[in-house]
């Protein structure tokens, strides 16, 4: 995993309660068995006129210019600002390999769907709890200000605004951990392979129907 | 503080290790797989040279893209190479495998419980949110991500934090013709689409007591839908009778300790729940969606509301675009809104007691003709025989359904099952997002037996008045 210490980057607000993961990424895109190239159908159906098939050319594809990710003062942003429940719905991890693909490296909003937030933390992708206020804010100030950007600062948990304010945030600790170091949460489990075989001889001596095979 | 919930229960059992840091590595019981989440995993193992954990631990099942007509020749090349994919993926780790041509196959969250693959007490995962399902069975079930499914591969484990508890305890009885899944819609209209998140949610009292257990799968299976990790029940003598003689199930002197254990698989009566709520079940109706977010319901004898009632600006706003993508102005009664398709399916609503409840009201009659096409999709092969063994195929063929092989269809339109844009759909299954069934799509999520008489009507009716 790449390891997240500090972003300084391009804010773009995203002004909608409750968006799921079929609009983040839609079905059509699913069917790819590899985790790269999901970038250009980030919002497939917000951003684009026509509809989206897996493996066209997106280049020549009309846009939707309303859409607040095609607008030219949005272009190269790597801060998304959402609302309420981001990220809500289904469990697909191509959501965050589509934002990640797109160039997003943080998200930051008054809450998210859990598997989502999940999903984000395994791929490097920060996920930010702020309160509905200081939200409010940043909303306010993105769209009042073109070329707006925030500084991110892992290890300090804490947003520095342009005018040198701070913003603390709350982080778990362990996520931090493995995303200041880049650390594969894997590895750092198979360091406690003994312990797993221990617990499986336990539960296999208590409960050994729960140990059916079901080959 | 010795008293613990059922939640509280599986959870410590299956601590591995506590890491100190407010999170566990909790131990993984049962690991089911399907071809959508699953590839990127399998690939994780080759590139980093792993071995799955305990290959015999997972049962993995083609269902999200599968055709439900003409499966010989699955036409997109695309689909076709994600279930080749899979098929790859399961004989070169050895993972136990219900194929394509197997009457036992079907989606994921019927099959498992069909074949008591999932039972009470475990903690089952799967690279789908509506793993939940199997809370019904007195176990901890939940959805994850396919970095996850790559971590369950390898080390049978997950590195863990704990939800809180929430008990949604529903009093009284549900009234005659209301069922499990009005009650989901209702509870997510009450709490919201956020409500549960942070929480795992148990569901009790003696409405619940009563559910049949393929209507508690139908509860549970949308607890996601209110943001919890997932929703569980008790275990009951319903729950054993139902696990009982299932193809995986223990047997003989196992099956004895088992149910011992199983039987202690409930919260303790003193047990504290960080939030607990009531509902009344004889407040709810036969229950619709009318938006785009599974909280935007109203009862069948409701008008669509009005957003200009809405004070809080985010959400008027969101109602605002959901009428817009809907098609529908307010005040409008919910019966005066007409439909072109119906889809009786998914792993809410395709088991044999959902099929049975559509074919009461299909008997005898025939679709609206301004229908353009009405399907029912059995949740497995084996719903579906036992379908067609009760005469339910004919019911549904002669009123003018489309009888389907079983997938997950038109729940997500992942095969070529789909809405086309504009077209609105009285649908059981679960989410009723933008373009969910098909791009521009209207979904209204509704009950196996509210389908079926908007599918006779041509538009929504109270099935009590039928
Ligand atoms: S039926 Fe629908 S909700 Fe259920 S697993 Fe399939 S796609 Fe997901």
């Amino acid at each position: 995993m790449e390891a997240f210490t500090q972003l300084d980057g391009l804010v773009v607000p995203l002004d909608r309660a409750n968006v799921d993961t079929d609009v983040i990424i839609p079905k059509q895109f699913l069917k790819s068995i590899k985790r790269t190239g999901f970038g250009p159908n980030l919002f497939d159906a917000w951003r684009y006129r026509d509809h989206g098939e897996p493996g066209q050319d997106n280049s020549a594809r009309p846009l939707r210019e309303e859409f607040i990710l095609n607008q030219p003062r949005y272009q190269g942003a790597s801060i998304l600002l959402v609302r309420e429940n981001f990220g809500c719905g289904s469990s697909r991890e191509h959501a965050v390999w589509a934002m990640q693909d797109y160039g997003f490296r943080c998200v930051i909003g008054p809450s998210f769907a859990e598997i989502f937030s999940s999903n984000c933390g395994k791929n490097g992708v920060l996920a930010i709890r702020l309160d509905a206020n200081t939200m409010d804010k940043l909303f306010d100030e993105v769209e009042a200000n073109t070329g707006y950007r925030l500084h991110v600062d892992l290890e300090r948990q804490q947003i520095s605004r342009v005018n040198g304010e701070l913003i603390p945030f709350d982080f778990d600790p362990a996520l931090k951990q493995l995303l200041l170091n880049g650390i594969d949460e894997i590895s750092v489990t198979l360091q406690h392979s003994d312990e797993i075989r221990a617990y499986e001889q336990q539960r296999l001596q208590k409960t050994p129907w729960l140990f059916t095979d079901l080959a | 503080m010795n008293a613990k919930t059922l939640y509280d229960k599986l959870w410590h059992d299956h601590i591995v290790r506590d890491n100190g840091d407010g999170t566990c590595l909790i131990y993984i019981d049962r690991h089911l797989l399907h071809e959508v989440t699953s590839p990127q995993a399998f690939e994780g193992l080759k590139l980093e040279n792993r071995q799955p954990w305990r290959s015999a631990a997972s049962l993995a099942v083609p269902d999200h893209n599968v055709p439900t007509i003409n499966r010989q020749h699955i036409s997109d090349p695309v689909s076709r190479l994600q279930l080749e994919t899979l098929d790859d993926n399961v004989r070169h780790w050895n993972i136990p495998y219900i194929k394509l041509f197997d009457e036992r196959q079907g989606i994921v969250h019927v099959m498992g419980p069909e074949q008591g693959a999932c039972l009470p007490g475990m903690i089952i995962v799967c690279g789908d949110s509506h793993t939940t399902t199997n809370g019904a069975l007195g176990a901890l079930a939940f959805g994850i991500g396919t970095s996850e499914v790559e971590h369950v591969l390898v080390t049978q484990t997950l590195q863990l934090k704990k939800s809180a508890n929430m008990r949604i305890n529903v009093t009284g009885c549900l009234p005659a013709a209301v069922t499990a899944k009005d009650m989901a819609l209702y509870i997510i209209g009450k709490i919201g689409t956020a409500g549960g998140t942070g929480y795992v949610i148990e569901f009790s009292g003696d409405a619940i007591s009563d559910l049949s257990m393929e209507s508690r799968m139908t509860l549970c299976n949308m607890a996601i839908e209110a943001g919890a990790r997932t929703g569980m029940i008790a275990v009951d003598d319903k729950t054993i009778n139902y696990v009982k003689g299932r193809p995986f199930a223990p047997t003989g002197e196992m099956w004895q300790q088992a149910v011992a254990n199983w039987q202690t698989l409930r919260s303790d009566a003193d047990a504290v729940f960080d939030l607990e709520l009531t509902v009344d079940a004889t407040d709810i109706r036969p229950t619709v969606t009318w938006g785009t977010s599974p909280e935007m319901v109203i009862s069948i004898e409701e008008c669509i509301p009005d957003p200009d009632q809405e004070p809080d600006p985010v959400k008027r706003e969101g109602m605002r675009n959901a009428l817009a993508y809907m098609a529908l102005e307010p005040g409008t009664p919910i019966c005066d809104v007409k439909i072109d398709k119906v889809f009786i399916g998914s792993c809410t609503n395709s088991r044999i007691e959902d099929l049975r409840a559509a074919a009461d009201i299909a008997r005898g009659k025939k679709l609206a003709p301004t229908i353009k096409e009405a399907l029912v999709v059995p949740g497995s092969g084996l719903v579906k025989k036992q379908a067609e063994q009760e005469g339910l195929d004919k019911v549904f063929i002669e009123a003018g359904f489309q009888w389907r092989e079983p997938g997950c269809s038109m729940c997500l339109g992942m095969n070529d099952d789909r809405l086309g844009a504009g077209e609105r759909c009285a649908s059981t299954s679960n989410r009723n997002f933008e373009g969910r069934q098909g791009p521009g799509g209207r979904t209204h999520l509704v009950s196996p037996a509210m389908a079926a008489a908007a599918a006779i009507a041509g538009h929504f009716v109270d099935v009590r008045h039928i």
